[in-house]
């Protein structure tokens, strides 16, 4: 069951739905009774993104269906920035394949835009980092408030190779943003990060599942949101330690802020560990805002609004503060402070 | 300078401030002493504004103008500061950030042009110097991690980059070994001023051995049960406080 498989043969029962347990908080089954025929060609001027004038490579695609494939040897920083907008509606799918040779250091900034048609999205990424590569993904996801949009990445690594990845998204009519990595070789990382900012009824959600299967691998994963209105936040996070993946050592962190009574937060952290030398932590908190803490900078003089925003923006904060890439961390904040109406 | 009459006010329905009036003259130190549960802390909660502290009856006044309809933002804009007993952390906001956004928020209220960066960073450093703040620290969270005796010392660090009018003090010697304490309250002595007046909240005598009151108030039962000069806080500190209790 995939929205890939659906969208291809046209057929609504091939959707991910309810009844399958990783996609119970996202159905979309039960919300598209038909699939929009396919997205028109697009003419005119397309849009490049929040991300080209700091890319080496910058591609932008629009409606895309066709496959995108970057290959990078280059062992010094090489930043491609890849966008896909959606315009128009109808629907699309498409593939991009990007792999990484040995010691390759690539920075994929990645982002989504559509405009306010009903759209169905689909990209499926194949992401494959050979032996100390290094791979900093920033996905940025700008969709539509009528869009349905889904985004899987199966990632890769190999012995000693780096993933670092931040999502940061404002939902969708529904949306969600998988990631899947493996770590069959040795000593690889990963840093799997996530920013959710929702308002009105909108739906995200960040699905992770790493699967261990080397020694000497870490993971590091911290994500934060805040909902407000009606919007729905769904946080799925998988850690699998992997017989004979000794010396894993894995944390996973999730948090969020709760803004109104009718928002949601749905979170399922889970560590499934079969192998024995291991560390591994998890830590989720849900709750509403630190109403001593805006006191006490009300009492300082900030207004409540000012308070407010200085606290919100600090909370996700922490999220952007780990990007590596400084124009990307810039496009990160201005991004936050946006979305928190600062 | 601070007229307070006949002030009543109560929290989740409970009454704990039943009847207090105090007036604190511009240029004065005044000392309230009293037993745990007097409503010390809610007439610092009060005069700030906090959620929760719901005032009944009775007034409260800074040069004339009413404190009790502002919010909690403006009674700070017009120079009322509460050194807080427990000092909250502010994780991902670096100490700096936060006063420089507090310090503006003021301005912009009283219709002051911002402070710029250079201006802001050298008072800080001088500022910083003087209460023997290692600059470092207010570049990191404010308060996050820090210990007991350092987030007094951010406290007065705060108090004296906001120049504040009206200082509320509450238990601010609480946690703070000898030394800091003597940083502290040469810090508060510093701020002293003749268009200034402060509130010192405090359990305990020793505190006032450092910053020496004009007039020393026992708030027991929710109102001013007694006020004196400050051989009345050597007599509290023989003599404790329990006729007070006996008598709310």
């Amino acid at each position: 069951m995939s929205l890939a498989a659906a969208l291809k043969a046209s057929d609504v029962t091939l959707l991910p739905s309810k009844r399958d347990e990783d996609w119970k908080w996202t159905d979309l089954r039960g919300l598209l009774r038909v699939l929009p025929p396919p997205s028109q060609p697009f003419v005119g001027e397309a849009p490049v993104g929040p991300f080209a004038g700091l890319a080496n490579l910058p591609i932008h695609v629009v409606n895309a269906s066709d496959p995108v494939v970057i290959r990078s040897a280059s062992a010094a920083p090489y930043v491609v920035a890849l966008h896909f907008a959606a315009l128009g509606g109808g629907s699309h799918s498409a593939t991009a394949q990007i792999e990484l040779a040995e010691g390759a250091n690539l920075i994929l900034l990645e982002s989504y835009e559509g405009d306010d048609a009903d759209y169905v999205a689909n990209l499926d990424l194949k992401i494959s980092v050979g032996a100390n590569g290094r791979l900093e993904r920033i996905i940025l996801a700008a969709d539509g408030v009528n869009a349905v949009s889904v985004s899987t990445a199966d990632v890769t690594l190999g012995a000693g190779a780096q993933l670092a990845q931040t999502v940061l998204t404002d939902g969708a009519r529904r949306q969600r943003i998988e990631t899947r990595v493996a770590h069959p070789g040795a000593g690889a990382s990963v840093r799997l990060d996530a920013a959710y900012l929702l308002a009105d009824k909108r739906h995200a959600d960040l699905t992770t599942v790493v699967e261990h299967q080397g020694v000497d691998g870490t993971t590091s994963q911290l994500t934060k949101g805040v909902v407000r209105d009606q919007s729905r936040g769904v946080f799925q996070g998988r850690i699998v330690v992997a017989e004979g993946a000794d010396r894993t050592d894995a944390r996973m962190g999730h948090h969020a802020l709760i803004l109104s009574d009718k928002a949601e937060i749905d979170a399922k952290p889970e560590l499934l560990i079969f192998a024995d030398d291991v560390q591994c932590a998890h830590g989720n908190t849900i709750g509403a805002f630190d109403e001593d803490a805006l006191f006490y900078a009300q009492q300082r003089g900030m207004p409540e609004d000012v308070a407010r925003g200085l606290l919100t923006e600090a909370f996700v904060g922490e999220v952007i503060d780990r990007i590596e890439h400084d124009g990307a961390r810039e496009v990160a904040k201005a991004w936050a402070a946006k979305g928190l109406g600062l | 300078m601070l007229s307070i009459s006949n002030l009543h006010a109560e929290i989740d329905g409970k009454p704990i401030l039943k009847g207090l009036t105090l007036d604190v003259p511009a240029g004065e130190v005044h000392a309230i002493m009293g037993p745990n549960g007097a409503g010390k802390s809610t007439l610092s909660y009060v005069l700030t504004g906090r959620q929760g502290y719901e005032v009944t009856e009775g007034t409260a006044t800074l040069d004339g103008e009413d404190l009790l309809s502002l919010d909690p933002s403006e009674r700070a804009a017009r120079g009322v500061f509460l050194s807080f007993q427990y000092p909250l952390e502010i994780p991902g906001v670096p100490a700096l950030t936060f006063i420089r956004t507090a310090m503006n928020a003021q301005r912009k209220a009283r219709s002051e042009a911002e402070i710029t960066a250079p201006e802001f960073l050298k008072l800080a450093r001088t500022t910083a110097a003087s209460l023997k703040i290692d600059f470092e620290m207010l570049k990191r969270a404010l308060n996050v991690g820090f210990s007991g005796g350092e987030k007094k010392r951010m406290e007065i660090f705060q108090m004296a980059m906001l120049s504040p009018r009206f200082l509320i003090l509450d238990e601010t010697d609480s946690g703070l070994d000898i030394d800091a304490l003597k940083i502290v309250a040469d810090g508060v002595n510093a701020m002293r001023s003749p268009d200034r007046a402060m509130l010192v909240i405090t359990h305990y005598q020793r505190l006032l051995d450092y910053i020496k009151p004009d007039r020393v108030h026992v708030l027991a039962g929710g109102r001013i049960a007694e006020s004196g000069g400050p051989e009345l806080a050597h007599e509290l500190e023989r003599e404790g406080y329990d006729k007070y209790a006996r008598a709310a």
